[in-house]
């Protein structure tokens, strides 16, 4: 039992990453906005905190915390302009956003440009990532069901209505966007923290669309849904691994075939998470 | 208590409301009506703050509010509801009068973060309020169904409670027994009154002509964006420019 889980160990903490990852869009999701900006938010959390640890000596806490505020803060005048797009649009301009921050990684000397930062000390564990997927999971609970959560809600379903109920819609979506940020950005600092490195290629598109793809195979219509789905998705391709290898066949193209087939049929099958999706563009 | 002066609204060359001036006091049923297109629920929309008027001024106890964003103008106690039903389709008949409460809620997150009982308390309060409201349009029954799955007489009504919830002093009613039953809309009618008499400002759109006469105080009549004429029922049915725009001049 020990020798399997020191085998899996970085799987456990990859499902924890993924899944602040996938709380993270799962944030916006909750109240009508398809954002995906994540990755960008991911990468500037990522460097913040590889930087500050590879030139000073501060105390994980703190860089963790400064990984999760400088995306945030750079959430708020992104989301004061895009918020007021809708549906794909929005999805459009904050996946420009992402590329704008890739680009401005791959480019920037001073974090060696495309290589990225490499040997970043080690800092991350499993009790750390998992402790701030439980105080992510924790929030998010909270929300629900309180004025606040009330409110979100009644964006996602009606925000014409939400406003003249009184509800700031665009200081509530732009709440959700600064925490999907905080989120991501604690995400990007626990992995640099745990892989030894940082690179710019970690944080493109597919990277969101992964984060996507969790949250809504998981399911949107409750909170602890994208961390089911980030679990689900982190551990499928290492169990057909596992498969694939008891049974004698070689991994590789089949593996991703059966992964690819058991995504559809989860879509297909279970679509809680898709009803809401549909009901958002309605 | 509600006054609009020369307010007007156009699009591109179309003016939708031209110059509209009426008022809307403390107490009374205000009836809008007018021929299809003349601007009701676009006037309905200028003081709502769902859009701004190109022209004139709305105010509330005397104070300018229009150009206000609709979630301010909702906050100074005007609330409403819409022709074409706007109910928050995925949560339930109670749950869309929770969201009407926004306004009336004092309950802080962090309250809520520390696992205070006070934050339990006042959402079991909230939702027992919201059932009241309902049971005031009949509904009371009904308070746990989805939205979605209300019949249309019902889901008018649980609009009606969402805007009762806010507790405002003007109130917007867009067409609010359009798809009922006579004796629903008998119902409406006496909760709109009652309404009235608790010190609320209704502003009424209706095409219901036997219900607008004997509901309204007073009435305004609408023809394209211009007020062609205004008084209590009796006055403005015996007005000949009123009968010449609803049954069409030759």
């Amino acid at each position: 039992m020990r020798d399997l889980f020191l085998a899996y160990q970085s799987l456990v903490a990859f499902v924890g990453i993924n899944g602040l990852l996938a709380l993270s869009v799962y944030a916006t999701l909750c109240c009508g906005q398809l954002s995906l900006a994540n990755a960008g938010f991911m990468a500037i959390g990522a460097y913040t905190g590889a930087l500050i640890t590879l030139h000073s000596n501060a105390p994980f806490i703190a860089v963790l915390a400064a990984a999760a505020l400088a995306p945030a803060l750079v959430a708020v005048p992104l989301g004061l302009p895009v918020l007021r797009l809708r549906g794909v649009f929005l999805a459009i301009a904050t996946i420009g956003f992402g590329e704008m921050v890739r680009l401005f990684f791959v480019n920037w000397d001073y974090t060696n440009g495309a290589m990225g930062l490499v040997a970043i000390p080690q800092r991350a564990g499993l009790w750390t990532i998992w402790l701030s997927l439980a105080v992510a999971l924790y929030l998010l609970a909270r929300v629900r069901g309180s004025r606040f959560g009330t409110a979100l809600e009644a964006i996602r379903e009606d925000e014409t209505a939400a406003r003249t109920m009184g509800i700031d819609t665009t200081a509530h979506k732009l709440a959700m966007l600064v925490l999907g940020a905080g989120l991501a950005g604690l995400a990007g600092g626990l992995e640099a923290h745990y892989t030894f490195m940082v690179a710019p290629g970690g944080y493109g598109f597919a990277r969101v669309v992964e984060m996507l793809v969790q949250a809504v195979v998981g399911g949107t219509a409750a909170f602890f849904g994208p961390v089911a789905g980030a679990a689900f998705l982190t551990v499928l391709p290492e169990v057909l691994r596992e498969a694939g290898s008891r049974l004698g066949f070689a991994p590789g193209p089949f593996r991703l075939l059966l992964n690819g087939l058991i995504l559809l049929a989860v879509i297909l099958y279970l679509p809680n998470g898709l009803v809401s999706l549909k009901r958002r563009k309605a | 208590m509600l006054s609009l002066g020369q307010v007007s609204k156009a699009f591109g060359g179309v003016r939708a409301v031209d110059g509209a001036s009426f008022e809307v006091e403390k107490g009374e049923v205000h009836g809008l009506i007018g021929p299809n297109g003349a601007g009701k629920t676009t006037l309905l929309n200028l003081i709502s703050g769902l859009s701004q008027p190109t022209g004139g001024a709305i105010s509330l106890d005397g104070a300018r509010i229009d150009g206000l964003p609709a979630h301010r103008i909702a906050a100074k106690g005007i609330a409403r509801t819409y022709q074409n039903i706007r109910l928050f389709a995925g949560l339930s008949a109670a749950d869309n009068v929770v969201v009407g409460q926004y306004l009336q809620r004092r309950a802080p997150l962090w309250r809520r973060l520390l696992l205070l009982p006070s934050a339990r308390r006042e959402e079991r309060e909230a939702l027992r309020a919201a059932e009241e409201t309902l049971a005031r349009v009949g509904l009371r029954g009904r308070a746990h169904e989805r939205a979605v799955n209300l019949s249309y007489g019902e889901q008018r009504r649980v609009e009606i409670a969402r805007a009762l919830a806010a507790q405002p002093r003007v109130l917007l009613l867009d067409e609010p027994t359009a798809g009922m039953s006579a004796p629903e809309a008998d119902a409406v009618a006496r909760l709109v009154r009652e309404v009235a008499r608790e010190g609320c400002a209704v502003l009424l759109i209706e095409h219901n002509v036997k219900l607008v006469m004997a509901l309204c105080d007073r009435i305004t009549v609408l023809n394209f964006g211009q007020v062609i004429a205004r008084g209590s029922p009796s006055e403005v049915a015996k007005e000949p420019v009123v009968i010449e725009a609803y049954l069409g001049g030759a």
